[in-house]
């Protein structure tokens, strides 16, 4: 069942949340690159690695354990903390 | 005939589950076998009675709550469509003066109170309301679907203090506009920092997030009033590097009436109307008009009593004045005065047995309110303890009395406050190294009684190191 909420605020911003504002430029900036295990996911994100590295922006890979379901907790943690982006393949 | 269809009939409310409906049944057979138009209209089952044709089926309740039911059976007569007559339960003249028949159901009762109304059933009654009424809130709706947790959406979405908010559904919604005869749409000022328009709408969607019940409503207006008051400077309050949040100290006859909390831990947590009205307060502040920690709130450290901080004073025997009344308040009035305050800074004093001892021990730890060296600066809020006042009270000080006591004894030598006295950098310019300097300004200490009967202790409350015409002043609000 829907539950209807009443907005508390001045209704000033969109009743949507806005997505994060993406960087304008990737200097300086470490990327993540998530394979989520789905096949050849892997082969995408192999040459976006090798393209930002001839571009000499650091690159960080993580492995989700499988598609199937959200990533585990520590995973998101570690990702939060060690780079700025990232950047997943999302299907075969 | 059974089934009206002009505008003069006459409808019976009745359910099923309600002895006393079931008990008129004949009456009611009796009354359409006579060929009046009568409309049965059933809260519970549409095939009750069984022996009455085309009963009209009120099981959501919107007929009953159109004719504003609050027992029955009710029978209501209706002329030219609009109610002429009303009879309340059965009773069988006030039955025969309705439908004009004379020596109805003689078998029957001559009087039978009804039953409860479903329509006044609680959640049922609510949900109604807002069925009904609804359109009066006129805030922006936010669905939330079933596989979505309601209590994380104040997280979600930025309302969230950091603690848990009550999702603010229509139905808490107006539930907590009832706390108040105001209109929901009237404007009660501009909030800051984004000086956004605040009704009493978006005050009650805030006090259901902050966990206070319908009566404390007008605290809470009263409170978000007061502090959009000019003097009470609450974008500057907002904005600090310091750690002052908005004190609220609540008096009068409200205070006993919502069970606000003025006795042992009256500074901490556990009493719901303390914890909440304060509360509240911020959440408007964050809310509507935008105040967020790290964002226009810049304190440095912060304090916890910015999650809201409201207590009751003490007000079991009245020699001495409130603090409101001390602001020109009558003490049959509820009031709320808004302080900037900071945290709780504890002062003990077991010893004293008269007022001049006791007096001394505040005046210490209150020469160091901001700073051991600072005068005029920040205000303070002494909140004496039950054991405490007694002393005063024994030796008949009012509190006039020991206010003038404190100021004499907090008026500090220019030499002990200048830059480097002490060895502190810190300090006042050395020309006023030949001044006597008043601890606070006029007005700038505030003294309050709360706190539980045991224990020899007060409790001083920093005030924000801007006051008067520079910064903040407390301020008073009739609830």
């Amino acid at each position: 069942m829907t539950t209807m909420l009443l907005d508390p605020t001045a209704e000033v911003s969109a009743a949507t949340r806005p997505r994060l504002q993406r960087p304008v430029d990737l200097a300086g900036l470490t990327v993540g690159l998530m394979d989520i295990s789905k096949p050849r996911g892997d082969i995408f994100l192999n040459r976006i690695e090798a393209l930002l590295k001839d571009r000499n922006i650091q690159v960080k890979r993580f492995t989700k354990p499988t598609f199937t379901r959200v990533a585990p907790t520590e995973l998101k943690q570690q990702i939060a903390g060690e780079v700025d982006l990232v950047i997943e393949g999302l299907a075969d | 005939m059974n089934q009206a269809d002009s505008n003069d009939y006459i409808a019976v409310v009745v359910k099923e589950n309600c002895p006393t409906c079931v008990h008129i049944v004949p009456a009611l057979e009796q009354m359409i076998e006579s060929g009046l138009a009568v409309r049965v209209i059933s809260q519970d089952n549409p095939d009750f009675p069984a022996t009455v044709k085309h009963v009209a089926d009120d099981r959501d309740l919107g007929q009953s709550w159109q004719m504003a039911i609050e027992i029955v059976p009710t029978a209501i007569r209706f002329a030219g469509g609009k109610e002429v007559d009303r009879a309340v339960g059965w009773n069988r003249p006030e039955w025969e003066a309705l439908s004009g028949l004379s020596n109805i159901a003689p078998d029957l009762a001559e009087n039978r109170p009804g039953c409860g109304s479903m329509s006044l059933e609680p959640g049922r009654f609510e949900e109604l309301e807002v069925r009904f009424k609804g359109d009066v809130m006129t805030s922006r709706r936010i669905a939330v679907d079933a596989y979505t947790d309601e209590m994380e959406i104040g997280f979600d979405r930025g309302w969230s203090d950091g603690l848990p908010v009550i999702p603010p559904s229509e139905i808490r919604v107006m539930a907590m506009l009832r706390g108040t005869d105001r209109d929901p749409s009237e404007v009660i000022g501009n909030v800051p920092p984004n000086l956004s328009p605040c009704t009493v709408e978006k005050v009650a969607i805030n006090a259901v997030m902050a966990g206070c019940k319908p009566e404390y409503l007008p605290v809470v207006l009263a409170a978000v009033e007061t502090a959009l008051v000019d003097q009470f400077c609450m974008h500057g309050l907002l904005a600090t590097t310091w750690f002052s949040g908005p004190v609220a100290i609540v008096s009068g006859p409200i205070t006993k009436a919502i069970g606000m909390n003025w006795a042992e831990n009256a500074l901490g947590q556990g009493n719901r109307a303390n914890s909440t009205i304060g509360r509240a307060l911020q959440l408007v502040i964050r809310n509507v008009g935008g105040g967020k920690p790290g964002e226009l709130d810049r304190s440095t450290l912060g304090s916890p009593g910015k999650l809201g901080f409201s207590f009751a004073e003490d007000e079991t025997d009245d020699f001495w004045p409130t603090v409101a009344m001390d602001q020109g308040a009558e003490r049959q009035r509820s009031s709320i005065t808004l302080f900037a305050g900071d945290g709780v800074h504890g002062v003990f004093d077991q010893k004293s047995r008269n007022p001049e001892s006791l007096a001394r021990s505040f005046a210490e730890p209150l020469k160091t309110v901001g700073h051991a060296k600072s005068v005029m600066a920040s205000d303070a809020l002494l909140v004496i303890g039950p054991e405490h006042y007694r002393v005063f009270k024994q030796a008949g000080w009012s509190k006039d009395r020991l206010r003038e006591e404190l100021e004499k004894l907090l008026v500090r030598p220019g030499t002990e406050l200048i830059i480097g006295a002490g060895g502190i950098d810190e300090g006042l310019p050395t020309t006023l190294k030949d001044k006597m300097l008043p601890k606070f300004r006029p007005g700038g200490l505030l003294i309050a009684r709360a706190g539980g009967e045991a224990g020899m202790f007060s409790a001083i409350i920093g005030g924000w190191g801007a006051t008067g015409k520079m910064g903040s002043v407390p301020t008073t609000g009739q609830i």
